[in-house]
């Protein structure tokens, strides 16, 4: 008789926390890559994502139809597959000589090298997240009340300062819970971008790993950097949420805890079940 | 000093017309809802437009700061076409920028107050003065406090106006509207969404304004202001104007049936 062998191993706790608190200088490259990346895609995103919503409610047809093409492409696509079309067909400039035609050149910015891969992922994850971002910023304005618009024209504001100083700053407060959650899965996306060899967090882990044959402390100890990564958005995110409340009642104890922000609530017990039952 | 604006009124001269509006039509879909209102509005004059809900009285109220587009007819005001321009004699809109600058002459208070939620009370004042007049901050600042001073709401300037009750957030909203050193006051219903305790604050704020001689047009329920305050009322029925006098007649002898069954049920 024949006995099925499963190739297990007992977990390495010594190389696990060596992995976490010692990375060698290819993983802590990796975060680094992966904070720079997730940023910079999030803050191009954030602005296309307002400049595709404007479009999106223009009085232009021509506008509102060209924005609703490329929310409706982008959403509707892989990600993955994106990635692959931007580095690999030199999307959208199909050869013309910018950036290197085909492929993604080196562009030297203010004396620092980028190499094209990373600028090809930044561009991929950027145009990605302009998509989303698009419909969680009309979400945004759709959400202020219209009678706020006629106020501030009735007060002689045209409707381009009236959207600025009115109700931009009031859908801030109704975008940044939602932007909180895509710059969260940005942190976490950067990591499809393996698919085009940019080391970051989860390649450079993966290429620890082909060398020392050890996945799962190895890539356990990535996904606690992924989570202290997270965590920190957080709370970062709990006091933008915080200021943009001011007015509502939102400045001080009205919010909730780092804790209840990463755990949950929990059940509610039965006096707070029937506190929310009276409301 | 209830008599100073009657005196006031004037000769009767075009530069003491502020509003006219000339057989004003307008259309929701294939709802008529003006049908033809013309209405002059002279300077330092308080004019109360009443009627029952759907007669058209607050449409007509947006036509004037040009909120609502008008189909025919014409609304001047200081003598400048609102919202359109002529152009081989036939109105056109006109350029967003020179609406704006129009508005800018006309204040307008809301039903629902409409201030800005994520701006002080202070700030609420201060937007219009200094992003639309350029008005520097300080200056804004200190005009804006005289503003809230005569609305009794010196103590709020750096409340938010969630924090403020009904009565108090409409009266900031009337001293936002002041602060643009309007030509013109418009009232939608300013009172209707207000708890009975608060209107009374409202109104005498609007009643100080009339003595003053400020040139208004009130949409109301409110009878009492309309007798005290008003030097003419207005009643509208269906999209046309069907009676206008001054207080004491309008409301002691009113001489159009729709008036009179309007009154019967309010008073």
């Amino acid at each position: 008789m024949t006995q099925t062998v499963i190739a297990t191993y007992p977990f390495n706790w010594g190389a696990f926390l060596d992995y976490l608190l010692n990375p060698n200088g290819m993983v802590t490259n990796g975060i680094r890559l992966t904070i720079i990346i997730a940023v910079v895609s999030e803050i191009i995103g954030v602005v296309l994502g307002v400049l595709l919503a404007l479009a999106r409610m223009s009085r232009s047809k021509v506008l509102r139809r060209a924005s609703g093409i490329y929310i409706w492409f982008f959403r509707g696509t892989p990600l993955l597959v994106q990635i692959a079309i931007v580095y690999f067909a030199g999307f959208p400039f199909f050869g013309l000589p910018i950036f290197g035609g085909y492929s993604w050149g080196d562009v030297t910015v203010f004396g620092v090298v980028i190499p094209g891969r990373i600028l090809a992922g930044i561009f991929a994850l950027s145009a990605n997240e302009g998509a989303y971002m698009a419909e969680i910023v009309r979400g945004g304005i759709t959400g202020v009340d219209a009678g706020q618009l006629e106020a501030a024209r009735s007060i002689g504001m045209t409707r381009a300062l009236a959207m600025r100083l009115v109700v931009l700053p009031q859908a801030a407060r109704l975008i940044v819970p939602p932007l909180g959650n895509q710059f969260n899965m940005m942190l976490k996306t950067t990591s499809l971008l393996s698919v085009i060899s940019v080391v970051e967090l989860y390649t450079a882990s993966s290429i620890v790993q082909g060398q020392t044959f050890q996945p799962f402390e190895v890539f356990f100890a990535a996904a606690i950097y992924y989570l202290i990564m997270t965590s920190i958005w957080n709370f970062i995110q709990s006091r933008v949420e915080r200021r943009l409340g001011r007015g509502w009642g939102e400045e001080r104890g009205a919010q909730d805890r780092l804790t209840t922000r990463l755990f949950g609530r929990g059940l509610p017990s039965r006096n707070q079940a029937a506190v929310s039952l009276d409301r | 000093m209830t008599g100073v604006n009657a005196a006031d009124v004037g000769d009767g001269t075009a530069n003491d017309v502020v509003v006219e509006a000339v057989d004003v039509q307008k259309w929701f879909g294939k709802l008529h809802v003006l049908q033809g209102i013309s209405l002059t509005v002279k300077r330092r004059e308080a004019v109360v437009i009443l009627g029952p809900s759907g007669s058209g009285k607050s449409t007509f109220l947006r036509c004037v700061n040009h909120l609502e587009k008008i189909q025919e007819g014409r609304i001047l005001v200081n003598g400048h076409l609102i919202g359109y321009r002529e152009v081989k004699g036939r109105l056109v809109e006109d350029k967003e920028k020179n609406i704006a600058r129009q508005r800018a002459e006309i204040g307008m208070v809301f039903q629902n107050f409409n201030l800005f939620p994520h701006k002080t009370a202070l700030e609420n004042i201060t937007a219009g003065p200094m992003h639309v007049r350029k008005t520097d901050e300080e200056q804004a600042r200190s005009e804006a406090l005289v503003l809230l001073e005569r609305v009794g709401l010196r103590d709020k300037a750096d409340a938010y106006p969630l924090r403020l009750s009904g009565g108090q957030q409409q009266r900031v909203a009337i001293a936002r509207a002041l602060a643009m050193k309007p030509a013109l006051m418009l009232f939608d219903e300013p009172t209707s969404a207000l708890d009975p305790e608060m209107i009374g604050e409202v109104l005498t704020v609007m009643k100080e304004l009339a003595f003053d001689g400020m040139t208004m047009i009130v949409v109301t329920h409110e009878m009492g202001f309309a007798r005290e305050a008003a030097d003419r009322v207005v009643m509208m029925a269906d999209g046309v104007i069907v009676e206008e006098g001054v207080p004491s007649s309008f409301f002691n002898a009113p001489e159009h049936e729709r008036t009179k069954a309007f009154l019967s049920q309010i008073l």
